[in-house]
C-alpha cells in the first residue's frame, strides 16, 4: 500500500505500545477489591491547568462577546458624538463595551490566563469582522485583558466576589484609557486625558466589572456551568 | 477488507460508580458487566439510569478529580477506562455540537490528528471512513451545509479514522428526521461488519437498532444491571416495564388517553394562496390553501428543507407571507381591526395564537418555572390574583409544581417541553402551533404530550403541528397539508 | 454568515499563508501608528493601493468590507478638528471647541492614517480562512495548539448563533413581550444566546475530547502551513512601504512622533 515504509499497523502499533507501558505503571495501585474511592487519572490535577471545555468555552464566551464587540464598535460612531460634544473625553464612558470579555471570561474558568485569552479571541473575532481600529484592535485586546488579568492575579485566582470584578472592569479601563491615549488621541490635551481616564474607570467598573459579574451568576443558575467550579458553588449537592 | 488493525476491544466492569460532583446521588452504582470482544450491545434504561455516564467514561471523556468521584474498576482492552483514549470512539447525541471543523476533510482527520497519524496516512483513512459511511462528498465541503443525519455520519466518520477497537453510540438518531435515522443506522451496521469492533449503542427506539445488535443489557437506576441477554428474550420478557419507562418497543406501544368528540367548529384561520419564505425573495412553497377549524388538529408533513417550519410560523403570525395572505376570522380576531396576524402586536397574539417552538429553549425568559409561566398572564396585565391563579392551576395539570422555583434551563427534555406547552396555554389561545412536539422524545413524554393535546382538542382547542412522527399524526390529526 | 466567511478565489492573495498577512497588518500598523502627519501617511496610502489592486477584490466587495473604515476616518478627523492640541492661528473657539491651524493639519493627518492602517488590514484579515489561520499560528509561530484549535472551534459555532439569534426573536414575539422594551429584549436575547453557545461549546468540548484531543500525544497536522518566498515577499513588500512612507516624513521634516 503504502512505499514510504509507514504499514497500515504501524502507528497505531505503536500507539497501543504505549497506552500498555502506562497501564503497566498504573496497575501497581491497589486493586478494586476494596470498595474505596479512587482518583480518576494517574495524577492529581493541578487547579490551574487548562482542560479542553475550559479552552473551548472560554473561545465560546470570546466569540460572544467579539460580535457584541464588532457591533459596539458601530455603534460607538454615532454614539460617541454627541457625548463628546458635551464634554471631551466623555466619550469613554462607552469604553466598558470592550472591556467585558476578559473579566466574564475570568469569573467563569477561574484560570490563569482566562481573561487575557477571552479578551484576545473577542478582540481578534471583531478584527477579522472588520473594525476602523483593524489590527490595532489586537493589541487594545492584548492590553485590555492583561488589566483585568492582573487584577485577578493580584487576588491570587482565588477571589471572585463582586468587588474584585469590579476593580479588574477598572484596571481594565484604566489599561483602555492608557491604549488609547497613545495610539489614537496622541495629539489631545491634558484635560481631555484626565476625563477620559475617569471614564474609562468607570465604565470599566459598571458595564466590565459589575454587568459581568452578575452575567456570570447568571449562568451559573442556569445550569450550563456544571463543569466549573463557578458553576458548582452556586448550589450545594442536589 | 478490515479497517481496524487495533483489535476489538473488551469491556470490564466490577463495582463500578460514578457520582457528579455537584450530586449526592451515585449516578451509577455497583456495575458489574463483561462485554466481549466484537459483541454488539444495546443499552436501555429509564433515564437516570446512568447510560450516558457509563458511555463518557468508556471513552474516557467523564471529567476529572475536580467533577466527580468514581470507585471500582472499569477497564476498556485490560486498562483502565479514563486513560486509554483513543481505544474507543464515541458519538453523541446532538449533530451540530459534534463538528469541529469547517470542511468535512480536516473533521474526519482531526481525530487522527490527535493521535498523531503521519499525514499521507490521515488522508488514507478519510477517503476510507467517508466511503465506508456513505458520505460522498468533496473534501472541501462546508460542514456547515449538512444535514442532521450526514453530521452524523461525518462525526462516525471521524470516529472510524482513529481505528477504534471499541465504538461507543449515545442516542446517536435521537435528533434526527425518519431519512436521517434510517442513514446512520445503515451506516453503523456496514461499520460494524467491516471493523469487526465492539459496539455498544444507547438508544430509546428499539426497532432501529434490533436487527444489528447481538446483545440488550438494560440498565436499573442508579444501581446495577436489571436485564442482560439475547435481544427477543429480553424484549419480551421486560418490554411492558421498559415501554413505561420509556422505551419505545414495537410490540408495546404507548398508551394515550384517545379523542372523544370528533365534530368541530367554527373556522379561525384561512390561509388562501399562500407563498412562505424565511428571507424576502427566495420562497420555499407556493399556493397553499389551508383552513384552521375549531376543535380540528392539521399535521403539516414532508421531507426535510420542505418548509414545514416556515409555513407553521407564517400562520402563527411570526413570519411575513411572501405572497397571498393569511386571515383570521371574526371568531379568532375579535375586536382587532386587522385580520392578517402578521401585523398584530405581540399581547395580541397571546390569546389568539399560541406558538411552541422546536427547542424550547428558545422561549425561555425567567430564572424560575413560576416566572416563566406568569410571563404571558403578566403581559396581559391580569390582576396578581387572577396570574397566580393560572400559574398554580397549570403547575398542576402538567406536574410541574414540584419545580415551581427551578431554573427552566436545569428542567430534563421532557419536562422543558412540558414546560413550553404549559407557557403557551397560560394565555389560553384558541390557536395551538406546535413545531415538531414530539422531537426526541421518549414514549413516556410522548404519550403524555399527546394525551394533553387529545384533551385539549376535546375542549375545541385548534391545532395546527408541524410533524415527522407518523404515530402522533396517527394519533391526533384530522387533516394533512403535506409539502413537497 | 455572510460577513463572518471569508471570500474566496484564486487571486495569489488568497493562498499565502494567514500568519504572514497577520504580521504584514501588524508592521504597517505599527510603523503608521508612530506618526501623526499626513506626509507618511498620504504615502503609505499611494503605495498599498497598488498592492490593495493586486489582491484583486471585486470594488464592490471592497467597498462593503471597508465601510468602518470609510466611517470613521472623517469622524476621526472631525475629533481632531474640534479638540486636538491647539497651535497657530485660531479660527474657531467656542467652549471646548478650539479650530486652530494645529488641529486642522492633525485632523488629515489622522483621517489618512486611519485610511493607511485600515484599509490594508481589513483587506488582508477579508482573506484569511480561520482554519488556515490556526495551522499557521500553531505550526509556524509554535503558539499551543491545544488553545489555537480550541478557540478555533468556538469561532465555528458562531454560524449556530446567528440561526439561534434569530430564533430567539420570534419566540419573544410569540411569547408577548415583542412589543416594547427594545433594549431589556435584546439583553435577556444575548444572555439566552449565551447560555445556549456554552452549552454547545461543552458538548463540543466532549466531542473533541473523545477523539483525542487535549492529550499527550504529540499532534500531528493533516494540512501543511507552508512559509516560504511568498510569504516573505508579502512582509518584506509591508515593510518596504512602512520604510518609505517613514523616510519620506523624516525627510520633509513632517515626522511627528505620537509621544511628546
Amino acid at each position: 500500500m503504502s512505499s514510504a515504509g509507514s504499514s497500515c499497523g504501524g502507528p497505531t502499533r505503536a500507539l497501543t505500545f504505549a497506552y500498555d507501558e502506562r497501564a503497566r505503571s498504573v496497575r501497581t495501585s491497589p486493586s478494586s477489591t476494596e470498595s474505596a474511592t479512587t482518583a480518576v487519572g494517574s495524577s492529581r490535577p493541578d487547579r490551574f491547568r487548562w482542560r479542553v471545555v475550559d479552552i473551548v468555552v472560554a473561545s465560546v464566551i470570546g466569540v460572544a462577546s467579539g460580535l457584541v464587540f464588532w457591533l459596539w464598535g458601530q455603534a460607538y460612531n454615532p454614539l460617541s458624538a454627541p457625548l463628546e460634544a458635551a464634554l471631551p473625553g466623555l466619550q469613554a464612558l462607552l469604553g466598558g463595551g470592550w472591556l467585558f470579555a476578559g473579566v466574564l471570561g475570568g469569573l467563569v474558568i477561574r484560570k490563569p490566563g482566562a481573561a487575557l485569552f477571552t479578551e484576545l479571541v473577542a478582540a481578534v473575532v471583531s478584527a477579522i469582522v472588520g473594525t476602523q481600529w483593524a489590527a490595532l484592535t489586537l493589541v487594545s485586546g492584548l492590553v485590555q485583558g492583561l488589566g483585568a488579568e492582573i487584577v485577578f492575579a493580584l487576588f491570587l485566582y482565588a477571589n471572585w466576589r463582586a468587588y474584585v470584578a469590579v476593580l479588574a472592569g477598572m484596571g481594565a479601563g484604566l489599561a483602555l484609557a492608557i491604549n488609547d491615549l497613545v495610539l489614537w488621541y496622541a495629539g489631545a490635551k491634558v484635560e481631555f486625558a484626565i476625563i477620559y481616564t475617569v471614564c474609562s474607570l468607570i465604565s470599566g467598573a459598571l458595564l466590565a466589572g459589575l454587568l459581568s459579574w452578575l452575567a456570570a451568576r447568571g449562568l451559573a443558575r442556569t445550569g450550563a456551568l456544571s463543569r466549573f467550579a463557578s458553576g458548582r458553588e452556586v448550589s450545594a449537592r442536589v | 477488507m478490515t479497517l481496524a488493525p487495533q483489535p476489538p476491544a473488551a469491556v470490564s466492569a466490577r463495582g463500578w460508580g460514578w457520582r457528579h460532583a455537584s450530586r449526592k446521588a451515585w449516578a451509577v452504582d455497583g456495575l458489574d458487566l463483561e462485554i466481549d470482544p466484537g459483541e454488539r450491545v444495546l443499552l436501555l434504561g429509564a433515564s437516570g439510569a446512568g447510560k450516558s455516564t457509563l458511555m463518557h467514561a468508556l471513552a474516557g471523556v467523564i471529567g476529572g478529580d475536580d467533577e466527580g468521584e468514581q470507585k471500582g474498576e472499569l477497564l476498556v482492552s485490560g486498562q483502565r477506562a479514563t486513560s486509554a483514549r483513543g481505544i474507543a470512539g464515541l458519538v453523541l447525541q446532538d449533530p451540530d455540537s459534534q463538528v469541529i471543523l469547517a470542511r468535512v476533510g480536516d473533521d474526519v482527520a482531526f481525530g487522527c490528528e490527535n493521535l498523531g497519524v503521519p499525514r499521507d496516512e490521515i488522508w488514507r483513512r478519510v477517503a476510507q471512513s467517508l466511503d465506508e459511511v456513505g458520505l460522498d462528498l468533496p473534501l472541501d465541503h462546508p460542514t456547515s451545509a449538512l444535514s442532521g443525519g450526514q453530521k452524523q455520519r461525518l462525526a462516525l466518520a471521524g470516529v472510524l479514522a482513529m481505528r477504534p477497537g471499541l465504538i461507543l453510540l449515545d442516542e446517536p438518531t435521537a435528533n434526527l428526521d425518519p431519512e436521517g435515522v434510517a442513514e446512520v443506522r445503515d451506516a453503523v451496521a456496514r461499520v460494524a461488519e467491516s471493523t469487526g469492533a465492539t459496539l455498544v449503542v444507547i438508544e430509546h427506539r428499539v426497532e432501529v437498532w434490533r436487527d444489528i445488535v447481538d446483545r440488550v443489557v438494560v440498565l436499573a437506576p442508579g444501581g446495577g444491571v436489571l436485564a442482560d441477554g439475547d435481544p427477543r428474550r429480553v424484549l419480551r420478557d421486560r418490554g411492558a416495564e421498559l415501554s413505561a419507562s420509556g422505551v419505545w418497543i414495537p410490540e408495546f406501544p404507548p398508551r394515550f388517553t384517545q379523542r372523544r368528540v370528533a365534530s368541530s367548529g367554527g373556522r379561525l384561520l384561512d390561509a388562501a394562496g399562500l407563498g412562505i419564505a424565511r428571507v424576502r425573495g427566495s420562497r420555499i412553497a407556493d399556493g397553499l390553501d389551508i383552513g384552521l377549524d375549531e376543535g380540528r388538529a392539521v399535521a403539516i408533513v414532508g421531507p426535510n428543507g420542505a418548509g414545514k417550519s416556515t409555513l407553521a410560523l407564517t400562520l402563527a403570525g411570526l413570519l411575513r407571507p411572501d405572497a397571498g395572505a393569511v386571515s383570521a376570522t371574526p371568531a379568532l380576531a375579535g375586536p382587532l381591526k386587522s385580520v392578517s396576524p402578521i401585523s398584530w402586536r405581540s399581547k395580541d397574539l397571546l390569546t389568539r395564537i399560541g406558538t411552541v417552538f422546536q427547542d424550547p429553549e428558545h422561549q425561555f425568559l425567567s430564572s424560575t418555572v413560576r416566572d416563566e409561566l406568569s410571563v404571558g398572564p403578566r403581559a396581559l396585565e391580569l390582576g396578581d390574583v387572577e396570574v397566580d391563579a393560572r400559574v398554580d392551576e397549570l403547575l398542576e395539570r402538567l406536574r410541574l409544581d414540584h419545580l415551581a422555583l427551578a431554573n427552566p434551563f436545569t428542567l430534563s427534555g421532557g419536562e422543558k417541553r412540558r414546560l413550553s406547552v404549559a407557557t403557551v396555554l397560560a394565555t389560553r389561545p384558541k390557536l395551538l402551533v406546535l413545531d415538531e412536539p414530539t422531537f426526541g422524545q421518549d414514549s413516556r413524554t410522548w404519550s403524555e404530550l399527546v394525551s394533553l393535546l387529545a384533551g385539549l382538542l376535546d375542549q375545541g382547542q385548534s391545532i395546527v403541528a408541524v410533524t415527522h412522527d407518523a404515530d402522533f399524526v396517527a394519533a391526533l390529526a384530522d387533516d394533512e397539508v403535506r409539502l413537497a | 454568515m455572510s460577513i463572518l466567511t471569508p471570500t474566496a478565489g484564486p487571486q495569489a492573495i488568497y493562498r499565502i499563508n494567514p500568519v504572514a498577512k497577520l504580521a504584514t497588518a501588524f508592521l504597517l500598523g505599527f510603523a503608521l501608528i508612530l506618526t501623526i502627519d499626513w506626509l507618511s501617511a498620504a504615502t503609505a496610502l499611494v503605495l498599498e493601493s497598488v498592492l490593495l489592486v493586486w489582491a484583486g477584490l471585486s470594488v464592490r466587495q471592497f467597498l462593503l468590507r471597508t465601510i468602518p473604515v470609510w466611517i470613521a476616518a472623517p469622524t476621526a478627523g472631525l475629533t481632531t478638528l474640534l479638540y486636538g492640541q491647539p497651535l497657530g492661528q485660531t479660527y474657531v473657539e467656542f467652549g471646548l471647541i478650539h479650530v486652530t491651524d494645529g488641529s486642522i493639519s492633525l485632523a488629515i493627518a489622522t483621517a489618512l492614517r486611519v485610511l493607511a492602517i485600515g484599509l490594508p488590514a481589513i483587506v488582508l484579515f477579508v482573506t484569511i480562512d480561520p482554519t488556515d489561520l490556526a495551522d499557521g499560528l500553531a505550526q509556524v509561530w509554535h503558539l499551543p495548539s491545544r488553545f489555537v484549535l480550541g478557540a478555533l472551534a468556538g469561532l465555528r459555532l458562531v454560524g449556530l448563533f446567528l440561526d439561534d439569534w434569530r430564533s430567539l426573536e420570534l419566540a419573544r414575539r410569540a411569547r408577548g413581550v415583542g412589543d416594547r422594551g427594545r433594549i431589556r429584549r435584546l439583553l435577556s436575547q444575548a444572555f439566552a444566546l449565551l447560555v445556549l453557545s456554552i452549552r454547545r461549546g461543552s458538548k463540543l468540548a466532549t466531542a473533541m475530547e473523545a477523539r483525542g484531543f487535549g492529550g499527550d500525544t504529540p499532534r500531528t497536522w493533516a494540512r501543511e502551513s507552508l512559509f516560504g518566498w511568498r510569504e516573505i515577499a508579502l512582509i518584506a513588500i509591508g515593510a518596504a512601504i512602512a520604510a518609505i512612507a517613514i523616510a519620506v516624513a523624516v525627510v520633509f521634516g513632517t515626522w511627528n512622533f505620537i509621544v511628546g
